[in-house]
């Protein structure tokens, strides 16, 4: 039966193109970037066979070598990793395929080690996505973070210096979680996810359970970018490679953020945390000032690409205030802001390269009218992206913040509410300010007709012009099947 | 409840016009056809409703989930019907009109303008139709968004100043909505409109009740320039002159108020904004700005401007009648939507007229135009006495249901108010017409009419509102219309 056996296909695909990558790149160096593209387009392939199998036949715990836990390790591929894997994944192909003239232009020769990098990244965060076992967990987290330094060093001039602060800041915070895991190791015994969770209530006020939870969860925030712990992601988004950073914008935070899920939710459940702390409302404050606080930077901002870093800090504040609302509506909201924001921000950051490979490059206040003749389809895709991330429908980012709003009525958690209200003013502020740029003349231009008559069409190619508008185009489509979804997660929020 | 496809249709048709006059930029005369078209299809659909809605029937659509348990639903309900009307048929209108003003003007980017009309078209309908908060929400996003790159069309400083300020109040407007829309549905588990209100069996404490009216107020108010969320409508008169006719004296204002009529009748009910206590906010709120908005017109010289203040009066008009929560009231209010409509409508499209023809906007220089611009100045005159309520004009049939309204709720202080008002609406509009007729204009000489693209129109608009004033039941039954209406949200008192 090899529906059984996808979750570790998944996985296994990676490895297998981080593997033939290299030795084909000794043949020919160009094939690289299309095996890359089907390494992922096998995964991505394999996660929506998994989805549509865990719909009918429900979920899968994948023992490896048949050893069951505790004593062996798992994947668990249920209602919540499956539909991860499939939203990392498919993004993770559109991505791959629209990186192939960038990889050429900005990093030319160095395209074996990049997307063996990015095949190696991927298997890192797959296998975060899947596992069921906490310290497997952490080896994925590393391998993800070392393919990602790696990454992240490869761009402008200041690339390795920001990769270095990340990588000092990431292996602070994974030194932390494993701590924390060590912790709960002593005290329960085991590693495996589901197991501790029926032995943590037994044990749930030892002190180092709490100190535990505390270790984890900065340590992965660290990683979600989670405010105060966001310091690193600013200068690493913009000055890696433009198809770096939309390799791992759209997907990297979102990936620590569902560990926050795992186990906030599943491991330790809200009840039992508290009853010792008041945790979940510090997750959701500090959610609250990331995301007021990564608006307002995001508007302070002349570089496109750092106001996207800025504007991602903000996002997966959305993301983590509706896990910390843990009710079925902020539940919804937060994955399907997950889904949203992944398509949003991976078309804005695809855009920002399109704009990098034929302007040299994303300065906003050099950004002129010419734009919309040169790049029409380009900057379409950006407004219905920038449309999407002020949350106004039918377009999907309207109807994340529509749950996250009820969720936090449902609370009568009125501060939340207001944040998320107060927040899509600012997003219209920092975007409608480039498509004022972008669609009008302006108006302080001593001539009156600031496209020159010479401007023509001069679109990118249709390898990354695709990716550009289906990640467009899937706005509208979540919008107006967010039931469907919302449905679906409502099904699987845990604490029915 | 019957099903029908036709508010979907009605709601499309303008919308597929868009992807057509975009393709068909490099020739304006099939472009303009698109919209031409598009208008009359529009208005046919619409008034193919109209005979059920007379007779009280609702025809709806339910298409597909928008959110678990909140459906992507419109239905055609006899207010919904009555304000689809006017708006879709006062499109046919303008559009005619805006080919003689864009192309008299010479404006740029005018596939841009016309096929955000389009759009803008879609949206109004859509709110007209949407049968629950959801969808209404939907559309009246997608209506602001829609009317940005008119307001901003002319690209000058001005105008990028007032895109800004319409977009600041309207997505303010819309969040504060959609929290409503969130608390309505957390104390009443549902957003569905529904003629005796959906509060009307909810437990809910005062304050909280008084909270939800005060952000529903924020949502709409603004839309429906109830001060002081009334001063981005000043500001957008930057807007080419249809745009300030048609969107901003009937379809952007109308869906404002047309919200009020939905939140007030439909989610709150009567019974519920009466034993609350909430119609007296808005009284006192509508009350103001009739009285200070006409005092305001007095201080424009700008001809679009003044009537922007006066636009923001009578849409106050329509938001009293409501407030009064009398069926003769609410019927008043209904009625001066059609009428409010036609004849700003007219004045605006004169505005326009003189605008592209002698290049002129303040009202210190319209001496004597009347002389080269008879036509226009005559519909000038109509829509302005009609305004102020002189009979036999439509504006006088709605303010006597308001005034009665007012007396029927034992009410004073709104029928004193209603009276000011029409004096000072006869002293802001009058000086107008006195320079236009009676004192010696200069440098005029080479100038005639303008062009009957606009002529036509602005004359029609005229006469359409005379004939509402003396025969509101000739055309499309509107008095009937606004009866029945008024009826149905009364039943319990």
């Amino acid at each position: 039966m090899i529906e059984t056996q996808i979750p570790a296909l998944i996985a296994l695909a990676f490895v297998l193109f981080a593997i033939l990558i290299p030795v084909f790149s000794l043949w020919r160096s160009e094939l690289a970037q299309p095996l890359a593209v089907v390494g992922s387009g096998l995964a991505a392939t394999l996660s929506l066979f998994g989805f549509i199998n865990y719909l009918n036949n429900g979920a899968i715990r994948y023992f490896f070598g048949g050893w069951e836990p505790p004593i062996g390790i798992e994947f668990v591929y249920d209602g919540l990793s499956a539909f991860m894997v499939l939203v990392i994944n498919t993004i993770a192909l559109l991505v791959l395929i629209h990186s192939k003239h960038i990889s050429k232009r900005e990093f030319p020769g160095k395209e074996m080690p990049y997307f063996t990098m990015a095949m190696l990244m991927m298997l890192g965060f797959n296998g975060m996505v899947l596992t069921g076992d906490l310290f497997n967990f952490y080896v994925f987290l590393e391998i993800s973070s070392l393919a990602s330094y790696a990454l992240i060093a490869i761009g402008e001039k200041q690339a390795p210096f920001s990769a270095f602060r990340y990588l000092i800041i990431g292996t602070t915070g994974g030194t932390l979680y494993l701590l924390g895991i060590g912790f709960l190791y002593t005290v329960t015994g085991t590693l495996n996810l589901i197991d501790m969770s029926a032995m943590l209530p037994m044990v749930a006020d030892n002190t180092a359970v709490i100190a535990a939870l505390i270790l984890m969860i900065v340590g992965i925030g660290v990683k979600a970018a989670l405010f105060p712990m966001h310091g690193w992601l600013p200068d690493a988004y913009t000055y890696a490679s433009s198809s770096s950073t939309a390799l791992i914008a759209p997907i990297g935070t979102k990936v620590a953020a569902y560990m926050l899920f795992r186990i906030v939710l599943y491991l330790f459940g809200v009840e039992l945390i508290d009853a010792v702390a008041p945790l979940t409302t510090v997750i959701g404050v500090l959610a609250c000032i990331g995301i007021l606080y990564g608006s307002i930077m995001a508007i302070a901002q002349t570089e496109l690409k750092r106001m996207l870093a800025f504007s991602s800090i903000s996002q997966i504040g959305y993301i983590i205030m509706g896990l910390s609302l843990a009710n079925p509506f902020g539940f919804a909201g937060a994955l399907l802001h997950v889904v949203n924001h992944a398509a949003m921000k991976a078309c804005l950051f695809l855009v920002s390269g399109n704009l990098r490979l034929k302007e040299g490059h994303t300065n906003i206040t050099r950004f002129d009218d010419s734009f919309r003749k040169k790049y029409p389809w380009t900057m379409a895709s950006f407004t219905v992206a920038a449309i999407s991330m002020v949350g106004l429908p039918p377009l999907a980012g309207f109807f994340s913040k529509w749950y996250l709003a009820l969720g936090t009525i449902d609370n009568e958690n009125w501060l939340f509410l207001a944040v998320i209200l107060v927040s899509s003013l600012l997003n219209a502020v920092y975007f409608f300010r480039i498509l004022e740029k972008v669609y009008m003349k302006n108006p302080d231009a001593a001539d009156k007709e600031t496209i020159a008559a010479d401007v023509k069409r001069n679109e990118v190619s249709t390898s990354m012009l695709t990716p550009t508008i289906i990640l467009a185009l899937s706005l509208f489509v979540i919008g107006f099947a967010n039931a469907v979804i919302v449905g679906f997660l409502m099904n699987i929020f845990p604490m029915q | 409840m019957d099903i029908s496809i036709v508010p979907l249709l009605a709601i499309l048709v303008s919308l597929v016009a868009v992807p057509l006059i975009l393709f068909s930029s490099s020739k304006p005369n099939l472009r303009e056809g698109w919209t031409i078209l598009a208008g009359v299809i529009k208005f046919g659909l619409v008034l193919s409703l109209l005979p059920g809605a007379i007779d009280g029937q609702t025809v709806s659509l339910h298409l597909f989930d928008l959110a678990p348990g909140m459906p992507f639903e419109l239905a055609a309900d006899p207010i919904g019907v009555f304000f689809a009307v006017i708006a879709s048929g006062l499109w046919i209108f303008t559009s005619f009109y805006s080919i003689g003003y864009m192309r008299g003007a010479g404006e740029k980017k005018q596939t841009r303008y016309f096929a955000s009309f389009a759009i803008c078209l879609s949206a109004t309908i859509g709110i007209a139709f949407s049968a629950n908060l959801l969808t209404f929400i939907v559309f009246y996003e997608m209506l602001t968004l829609a009317t940005y790159p008119l307001v901003i069309h002319k690209e000058t400083k001005k105008a990028i100043n007032a895109g800004r300020k319409y977009l600041a109040y309207t997505l303010t407007a819309g969040l504060l909505l959609i929290a409503a829309a969130g608390l309505t549905y957390y104390y009443t588990g549902s957003i569905e409109f529904n003629p005796g209100g959906i509060f009307a069996d909810a437990n809910v404490p005062h304050t909280a009740m008084l909270i939800i009216f005060i952000l529903f107020l924020g949502g709409v108010g603004v839309k429906a320039g109830i001060m002081p969320l009334h001063s981005w409508l000043p500001s957008a008169m930057a807007a080419p002159t249809p745009v300030s006719a048609l969107l901003h004296a009937v379809a952007v204002v109308k869906s404002g108020v047309f919200a009020v009529i939905r939140v007030v009748g439909y989610v709150f009910g009567t019974d519920v904004m009466a034993s609350y206590g909430l119609n007296d906010i808005l009284i006192v709120l509508a009350g103001a700005t009739i009285i200070l908005a006409s005092l305001l017109a007095f201080a424009q010289d700008n001809l679009k401007r003044r009537l922007a203040y006066s636009t923001v009066g009578h849409l106050s008009y329509i938001v009293l009648g409501v407030a009064l929560l009398t069926p003769l009231g609410m019927q008043g209010g209904i009625m001066h939507i059609a009428a409010h409509a036609t004849m700003k409508i007219t004045l605006f499209f004169c505005a326009g007229a003189i605008y592209v023809n002698l290049h002129r906007e303040n009202i210190s220089n319209l001496n004597g135009i009347a002389k080269v611009m008879p036509w226009t100045m005559a519909a000038f005159t109509i829509g302005s006495m009609g305004l102020a309520g002189v009979p036999p004009l439509n504006g006088f049939v709605s303010k006597w249901f308001l005034a009665l309204g007012s007396l029927e709720g034992e009410m004073v202080l709104p029928l004193i108010i209603l009276i000011i008002s029409g004096i000072l609406n006869v002293g802001y509009f009058f000086p107008i017409i006195q320079r236009a007729y009676f004192r010696k204009g200069e440098g005029l000489e080479n100038y005639g009419e303008a062009s009957p693209f606009m002529v036509i129109p602005l004359f029609a608009t005229a006469v359409l509102s005379i004939f509402f004033g003396m025969f509101p039941n000739l055309f499309f039954n509107f008095f009937d219309l606004a009866t029945s209406i008024a009826g149905t949200l009364f039943t319990g008192g």
